[in-house]
């Protein structure tokens, strides 16, 4: 990477189940507040979720709310918030420059669901399915309605990348202004998952759905409890920048992308696969050129399912084990599981501890499963130490996507 | 419906698919689209309610008919004449 332009994060847009901005995340983070809750959806009936609560008409008008999608709303907050926080105008900027990346596990289904629905009223007589369908659907829109919203005319589309995703979009934009193709990147991922019943079902029928009386306490990774995924929405949007671009304008910095890697397991459509994320996780540290011992903080994937933590806690181990300095978290314990926004907000969460040298802990850990122990696994209460210079965000997804991003303090 | 029904029950629809226009001083003749911002989705969606809530088919060829209040009122007129009035939104 000596000879491609540094990419630095100077603005953090996003929307979780417990914080509309990364002040109020953070906090809630380092406090233990969980933002799932009690949730109901057409079919499936009473479940547990994490629900965002922006407010989209803060960005949009009514009649973009009504005509857009979820997604779209999420998108549009989150690219709104990250420009604000990064004190970019758009007034006077090359609009053509900027590019916007969102990582999606999945789009459509929403819609889909919502027009079969509604077709059923009718008898399936599909003259009642809307022409707002095809636009809805398209993997895009979440990208698109963002461009419709600020009037950028520069590149903007999805990655698919199944739960891997959040990361993909932060990669994306980076090659993307290394390239030169752009000056300005949002990227990240967003999620509107929790209203198709489909993915609640889907899981459930795979056993992997969490289920708990206390919904705050249904994510709970690591834990011996824990019984499945809590399925959330949410997005994350950065800013990236070249670092030059951002000390000439006297950007804050978060921090620079310093090496990421993304991987296939090649061996299972849902199972996670250990050789895969340790190739993951030693291919970005490669790209990054550290070693294990100088990564402060490891975000996990973990999404709190039996066997999902055992597996990553194994690739965690064979590649962390000797390193001392290494402390470990993760972020579904406290949102759930906020699919394509997950990777792109559980880093976003970490990013603080630059500053205030805290790694926020995993919650709901009561007690922990011997097959998930690791060192320096911070569990229930935050941990201060001396100080983190280096995150490492690690994302996997169904077909056996894996991906990671290293993060480090620009001094 | 009579005439001054069909007008509420367009304004109606119309509310409901442009949430952000101000409908008060909606004139009968003039265009729409000059008056209000409407752009050619929103005359779909007139179309599809008028379809839901009235099980009136406005054929392509007649969309031009939708320009106005008053054009409106004269299209749909032999349509809703045995219908009765239901409002989607609150009435102001």
């Amino acid at each position: 990477m000596t000879d491609l332009p540094r990419i630095v994060i100077t603005g953090v847009g996003l929307t979780s189940p417990n914080g509309d901005s990364l002040g109020e995340f953070r906090s809630n983070l380092l406090a233990g507040v969980s933002g799932v809750e009690p949730y109901e959806i057409r079919h499936f009936g009473p479940t547990v979720a994490g629900i965002c609560h922006f407010d989209p008409l803060r960005h949009q008008k009514r009649k973009e709310v009504r005509r857009g999608t979820r997604a779209g709303s999420v998108a549009v907050w989150c690219a709104n918030e990250a420009l604000a926080d990064a004190g970019i105008e758009l007034e006077g900027r090359d609009r053509s420059r900027i590019g916007i990346y969102t990582g999606t596990t999945e789009h459509g289904n929403v819609e889909t669901e919502n027009e079969i629905h509604s077709v059923s009223e009718y008898d399936f007589d599909l003259r009642y399915w809307s022409h707002h369908h095809n636009p809805r659907t398209v993997s895009n829109n979440p990208a698109g309605e963002v461009t419709l919203n600020l009037g950028i005319t520069g590149p903007a589309y999805a990655l698919g990348g199944a739960c891997a995703a959040g990361n993909l979009g932060l990669i994306h934009g980076a090659e993307q202004l290394q390239l030169g193709r752009i000056d300005l990147a949002l990227a990240g991922g967003v999620s509107e998952s929790i209203h198709t019943f489909g993915i609640f079902a889907s899981f459930h029928a795979q056993g992997a759905l969490a289920t708990h009386a206390d919904p705050t306490q249904a994510s709970r990774p690591f834990d011996k409890g824990r019984n499945g995924i809590v399925v959330s929405e949410g997005g994350c949007l950065y800013t990236l920048e070249r670092l030059e671009d951002a000390q000439a304008r006297g950007a804050r910095i978060y921090g620079e992308l310093l090496g990421y890697y993304v991987n296939s397991d090649a061996a299972d459509f849902v199972l996670p696969n250990a050789a895969g994320q340790n190739a993951c996780m030693r291919g970005a540290l490669e790209h990054a050129g550290i070693g294990p011992e100088d990564v402060d903080i490891l975000s996990t994937h973990a999404t709190s399912t039996p066997s999902g933590d055992v597996v990553e806690c194994g690739a965690v181990r064979e590649v962390f084990g000797d390193s001392t300095a290494t402390h470990v978290n993760n972020t579904k314990s406290f949102i759930g599981h906020c699919m394509g926004a997950a990777g792109a907000l559980e880093l976003a969460g970490n990013l603080p501890s630059f500053d205030d040298a805290t790694v926020h802990p995993t919650i709901n850990v009561d007690e922990l499963d011997p097959d998930c122990e690791l060192r320096n696994l911070v569990l229930n209460e935050p941990r201060k130490i001396e100080r983190v210079d280096t995150i490492m965000n690690m994302s996997f997804g169904m077909l056996g996507i894996n991906s990671a991003v290293i993060v480090r303090r620009v001094p | 419906m009579t005439d001054e029904e069909i007008v509420l029950a367009i304004k109606d629809i119309i509310a409901t698919i442009a949430p952000d226009e101000e409908l008060e001083g909606l004139t009968l003749e003039e265009r729409l689209r000059d008056q209000i911002d409407l752009d050619s989705m929103d005359f779909l969606d007139i179309v599809m309610e008028l379809r839901k809530l009235y099980g009136v088919q406005v054929p392509e060829e007649d969309y031009k008919e939708l320009a106005s209040l008053q054009s409106t009122v004269e299209y749909l007129r032999p349509h809703l004449a045995e219908k009765t009035l239901h409002c989607a939104a609150p009435q102001a």
